[in-house]
């Protein structure tokens, strides 16, 4: 391939056929055009006239050159450009493997890697070049094939929320040195993780080595804290770069339900940082729904760190049976909770009944021994919605009656009276130590100090059920702590009292731990590895390397420890961890994760990912030729004045069409409203409404374009063409009248259409309902189109009608008429009824009728198709038989003139005939 | 079967709806003109009152008129206008010329002129006199069935290119209007009007023209050819010409300016794509003036 300015060309030499150009040029040049034969009365004056030159008219140079550009495209087009030639050292015809990191870093940009994948193995197929695929932090076997059926199996890459584990470098080291000799592309993430070097190292030794980074920056965000009430952010990127400001989205569910974007925060990096910090101050109803904080525009699971119970502080109600006892701070049932709840929890305070409503995650019960039985009853219902209640022992609980007999409901086991003191000043024996927490106990890992020793303690009665409840005991296997579920919610039983009266176990760690771990306070980010020892973690949800949630499915149960401190990988992925009540989420990106770019040593050439494709351009430049070729033809046509009529039409589609211009939709539909209004307010014009029915819309828009015609030739109404109106889409205030033939299968308006043409009637519009069938029968609901019609019309604000008296001023606006005869020669004609006041003065020759135009008129007599005229004004249906009928025409016509007149003029005729009688009154 | 009188009533409705567009626009055409009065602004035979004169002798009693002579001792004539029905003949150029339009915006020559004139005879009738064509085939009647006829015959159309105006057939001391192009041999022309002055007819030459043939808007190598195809002129430069036609065509409107001066004839230009209220009116004067000189 020759390149010449950038693109390339396969056929170079045909280049050499523009050197033609110049002499076409003058080879057109000299031919004249062919003559034009053109009609021209004036012929007979042009006789004997000769010209005054030989020399013919030129072709103008504009469109020699459209022609010689065409010609030029034509060449160049053959000759095959290519736009962006691929012009590759590693270019051979060997092996070739593409290493992609496919890690999170990568998520944000993985359209990009596999469009430059796709590309890469498009060429790869065009040299016919074996192919494999290597993804290193999913390494798999790798089998050299064709790259074309690589190229079907992109869509399954996708990033993995980890990147590259030691063990997979191993994996993946291993699989290559099976294949020997081969090129490498390496699509990077930018990211550097151990081992690295080594995959380096080994694709090296097999051959050349070209890497594609994205140069766009990996962005991370670390687990968000929760500090003095503030949440704390900080977002990092690998490499410092200009100043950049980004937004996090705090997301979460709203109190319906829906997920949201609960707040946004701004973050800037100063130029050349790599770590940006971010307060967020949040309501703590607010901060409680947040379930993950995500970088908008940065899809991938580095940029995503979900949100487990750190951020929600639990409301913890404290409620002891004696308050107050100032001085004696110290001896307070709730001083040792206070202190060890206050860092991680929001504590209340209050009567029972004062609390309960608040609805509180625990609440705590130091020594308080009777409760009423209401109160019992509503713990018990929020116990089973899920509550926990944390109960004390104590010198009241001891003393009590409550669970000596039966269970108590809110006691996990039955009480023996009186409890026991061992190890004191009047009793034998040591103070008891604590047993080590068995396997089921969720204090299972936990730390046994030695120094922790109890003196007092309330027993348990020996009961089948007790060994199941007991989740902490002393040395000599005497329950400590008694647990048991009550629906969702459960009641713990501390046999010791709060304060440090009984036992020295409020005075030590192992109590706060314990607080912990049933979920009575939060879990600290800075959880370390020896507080989980022993728990095991089941993931609820895990994330994608995009860093969106699914569910875990049938992922194995993690070890507490490596939860906190793995790596994560296929074992141990992103995500939403449960163990017991607790939850934890486990992210991408941890408290000190730092991003490092990768180094790459100098010997590698490192392009970006964004590789102009190579894209032939020999199409492109034939279609450009034959594109002016067809204007050459147009503008040829019309320099020769052949365009005329419809072939210019002609010529305006194939130039519209040649250039992809869509054409302008059909009117009325697409038309634009106030295109609409101008058309049909500019002149007077008559309306249908149209029903769906295209044979009875035709005869409709003919029948009005008869009438029209007629009021033209015979009065000085000239309307326009008239316009069939759809009652949803178009205003029709204006439109004096509208016609309304019924059809069956109309359908019925839009109550909007039913407002609109209510306003229309009440302000002076007028419709004239047909019904079409006065040849079958009288008007009412004794015909299906009668029917349609009181269906209809229901909706519409029609006043009293009835049948056209003989004086109405319709008879007489234009012509003077007593019968109003359509197609059809029915009787009743329907108009709004004459006031009822309205009598007959003596002498004059009719009543004093309402005052405006009649808003509707009924009839059945198919006027329309009496006036419907075809294209040149020829009637389009017969009208009754022979010249009777056509005198039954007339009269419809005459019908016609003397509606638009009423509509039109109102009552003008009627005041007009009265002059007469008005005259003779005044004795002239 | 069909019967013949049927055939012969759809054939001739056929032909009567071709009618009605033409005789309705000129109807329309004909409404603008208001009539005014038209008589002949001298005593005569009449119906309108015209003057009263003092009686002469010679009037016979019966002339006298004694409502007014009753005012006073003097003796009065009532003296009415004279109205007297004219002919006027009429002729439009059929030939193939006339059916020229340079774009579809504009109407045909032929058209033109056929509404024109359709609607000057309207106007006539309506105004008393008796409208016919020039030539035999049908002598000045008045009333509405002549618009009928005329209508009837202004919508055949002869084939020949050029078809001189027809000059038989007139009656001595009529009107008459000549509509046509005249764009044909002008000796045609001069020997109607010469025959026309002969008989001491006067007239208008109506002369209708498309505005292409004013401007004459054509380049390059052409073949301008007749309507009919019967004449033909090849250029190369249609452009050169365009000076030595207008030229041409001034020299023969002169020359048609020249003849009605000659003949006491009027002549105007109407181009089609003026509208034809200003040309109808143009004409109606022209007519209602002659007779007001007379």
């Amino acid at each position: 391939m020759t390149t010449i300015a950038g693109i390339g060309f396969t056929a170079p030499w045909l280049l050499l056929g523009l050197i033609l150009l110049p002499v076409l040029w003058l080879i057109l040049r000299a031919i004249p055009p062919s003559p034009i034969r053109r009609r021209f009365p004036g012929v007979a004056l042009l006789l004997g006239l000769m010209d005054d030159e030989s020399v013919t008219d030129r072709t103008p140079w504009w469109l020699l050159l459209l022609r010689v550009l065409a010609v030029a495209g034509m060449i160049v087009g053959l000759a095959g450009p290519v736009l962006n030639p691929q012009l590759d050292e590693t270019a051979g015809d060997g092996p070739l493997l593409m290493v992609v990191d496919g890690s999170w870093a990568g998520a944000a940009g993985w359209a990009g890697t596999r469009d430059a994948l796709e590309a890469e193995l498009y060429r790869a197929a065009a040299n016919n070049r074996p192919t494999a695929i290597l993804q290193l932090s999913a390494p798999e076997p790798l089998v050299m094939q064709a790259a074309g059926t690589l190229r079907s199996s992109l869509p399954g890459f996708v990033p993995r929320p980890w990147q590259p584990a030691p063990d997979q470098v191993d994996v993946s080291i291993a699989a290559m040195e099976d294949l020997g000799g081969f090129d490498t592309i390496w699509f990077s993430d930018g990211l550097e993780y151990p081992g690295r070097d080594r995959v380096l190292e080994t694709i090296e030794t097999a051959g050349n080595v070209r890497v594609i980074q994205s140069g766009s920056a990996v962005l991370g965000i670390r687990p968000a804290r929760y500090e003095d009430g503030i949440v704390q952010l900080t977002s990092l990127r690998q490499t410092g770069g200009p100043e950049r400001e980004i937004t996090v989205n705090a997301e979460g569910l709203d109190p319906a339900g829906n997920a949201r974007t609960l707040a946004s925060l701004q973050m800037r990096f100063e130029a050349g940082a790599t770590v940006s910090n971010a307060e967020l101050a949040l309501p703590a109803e607010l901060r409680a729904r947040v379930s993950r904080f995500e970088i908008l525009g940065h899809r991938s699971a580095g940029a995503t760190t979900l949100v487990d119970d750190s951020l929600r502080r639990r409301e913890v109600a404290l409620i002891a049976a004696r308050e107050g006892r100032e001085g004696l701070e110290l001896l307070s049932p709730l001083h040792y909770l206070e202190q060890a709840l206050e860092p991680t929890a929001d504590l209340l305070r209050g009567a029972l009944n004062d609390v309960l409503p608040a609805n509180p995650d625990v609440i705590v019960l130091a020594d308080v021994a009777t409760l009423s039985d209401s109160e019992s009853a509503s713990i018990t219902e929020w116990i089973e919605s899920g509550g926990l209640l944390l109960r004390f022992a104590g010198p009241r609980v001891a003393a009590s009656d409550v669970s000596r007999q039966d269970e108590d409901t809110l006691m996990p086991v039955r009480l023996r009276s009186g409890g026991r003191s061992v190890g004191g000043a009047m009793s034998w024996g040591q103070p008891k130590t604590l047993a080590p927490f068995s396997d089921g106990s969720p204090f299972f890992g936990l730390d046994v100090p030695q120094d922790v020793t109890i003196t007092a303690q309330v027993m348990a009665q020996p009961d089948p059920t007790l060994a199941d409840r007991v989740i902490a005991s002393l040395s000599d296997g005497t329950p400590l702590v008694t647990r048991k579920k009550i629906g969702q919610g459960q009641v713990v039983l501390f046999h010791v009292t709060a304060n440090a009266e009984w036992s020295s176990l409020p005075l030590s760690g192992l109590f706060v731990e314990m607080m912990e771990r049933l979920a009575v306070s939060s879990a600290n980010p800075e959880t370390a590895a020896e507080d989980l020892e022993g728990t095991t973690w089941t993931p609820n949800n895990v994330m994608d390397g995009f860093g969106t949630l699914e569910d875990a499915g049938a992922l194995p149960s993690v070890p507490g420890p490596e939860l906190l401190t793995g790596a994560p990988g296929p074992d141990l992925r992103p995500g939403i961890y449960q163990s017991g009540d607790r939850l934890m989420a486990r992210n991408v990106v941890g408290m000190s994760t730092a991003l490092t770019p990768i180094a790459w040593p100098d010997r590698i050439p490192v392009s970006g990912l964004t590789v102009a494709e190579e894209m032939p351009l020999g199409g492109f430049f034939l279609g450009l030729a034959i594109a002016l070729l067809l204007i050459d033809i147009i503008a040829s046509l019309a320099l020769s004045n052949r365009l005329t009529g419809p072939q210019r039409n002609v010529a305006a589609g194939l130039i519209a069409a040649l250039f992809l211009i869509p054409t302008p939709p059909n009117a009325q539909q697409t038309q634009d409203p106030e295109d609409f209004a101008v058309t049909a307010a500019a002149e007077v014009v008559l309306a249908h409404v149209l029903t769906g029915n295209r044979d009875v819309d035709g005869i409709a828009q003919a029948g009005l374009t008869g009438l029209s015609d007629t009021l033209f030739f015979r009065t000085s109404v000239e309307p326009a063409t008239p316009i069939g109106v759809d009652l949803e889409a178009d205003e029709l205030a204006f439109f004096p009248i509208l016609y309304w033939p019924i059809t069956q299968d109309q359908q019925r308006p839009s109550d909007a259409a039913y407002a609109k043409l209510n306003e229309y009637l009440r302000s002076g519009g007028l419709i004239v309902f047909d019904t079409r069938d006065a040849d079958m029968s009288g008007l009412g609901a004794s015909s299906p189109n009668g029917r349609k019609l009181q269906q209809l019309a229901a909706p519409l604000d029609i006043p009293a009608l009835e049948p056209i008296p003989s004086d109405h001023v319709l008879t007489r606006t234009f012509y003077l008429l007593q019968e109003f005869p359509g197609r059809h020669r029915g009787r009743d004609v329907w108009v709004e009824a004459a006031p009822p006041g309205a009598e007959q003065v003596e002498g004059m020759p009719f009543r004093n009728l309402n005052d405006g135009v009649t808003p509707v008129i009924i009839g059945g007599n198919d006027w329309a198709s009496a006036w419907a005229v075809t294209g040149n004004g020829a009637p389009l249906l017969p009208v009754g038989r022979g010249f009777g009928g056509e005198r039954q025409r007339e009269m419809a016509y005459r019908f016609g003139v003397n509606l638009i007149m009423h509509v039109l003029t109102g009552n003008y005729k009627s005041d007009q005939v009265h002059v007469p009688a008005l005259l003779d009154r005044l004795g002239q | 079967m069909t019967s013949a009188p049927v055939l012969l009533r759809q054939s001739a409705e056929e032909q009567a709806a071709r009618l009605p567009p033409l005789l309705a626009r000129a109807e329309h055409l004909a409404g603008a003109v208001l009539l005014g009065d038209h008589g002949r602004r001298r005593s005569g035979m009449g119906d309108d009152f015209w003057q009263y004169r003092p009686a002469q002798i010679g009037d016979s009693l019966r002339m006298i008129d004694h409502r007014r002579s009753a005012m006073g001792d003097q003796q009065f004539v009532r003296e009415r206008e004279w109205q007297i029905a004219q002919s006027v003949m009429l002729w439009v150029d059929q030939g193939a010329s006339m059916r020229f339009s340079s774009t579809d915006a504009l109407p045909e020559k032929a058209d033109r002129a056929r509404l024109l004139t359709l609607a000057l005879a309207i106007l006539l009738i309506r105004g008393g006199e008796r409208v016919g064509l020039t030539g035999t085939r049908l002598p000045p009647r008045r009333g509405n069935a002549q618009v009928i006829r005329l209508a009837e015959m202004f919508s055949e159309e002869h084939d020949e290119d050029y078809s001189p105006p027809e000059h038989r057939a007139m009656i001595p001391h009529a009107r008459a209007v000549f509509v046509s192009d005249f764009l044909g041999n002008i000796d045609d022309a001069r020997i109607a009007l010469t025959k026309a002055a002969d008989r001491g007819v006067r007239g208008i030459l109506y002369q209708v023209l498309d505005p292409s043939e004013e401007a004459f808007p054509f380049q390059g190598r052409t073949i301008f050819e007749s309507m009919g195809g019967t004449v033909r002129h090849e250029t190369l430069k249609a452009g050169d010409l365009r000076n030595r036609y207008l030229s041409r065509l001034a020299e023969r409107k002169a020359e048609l300016q020249e003849l009605c001066s000659v003949a006491g004839w009027q002549y105007n230009l109407h181009h089609t794509d003026v509208s034809a209220q200003t040309g109808l009116l143009w004409l109606w004067r022209a007519l209602d003036g002659g007779r007001s000189r007379a």
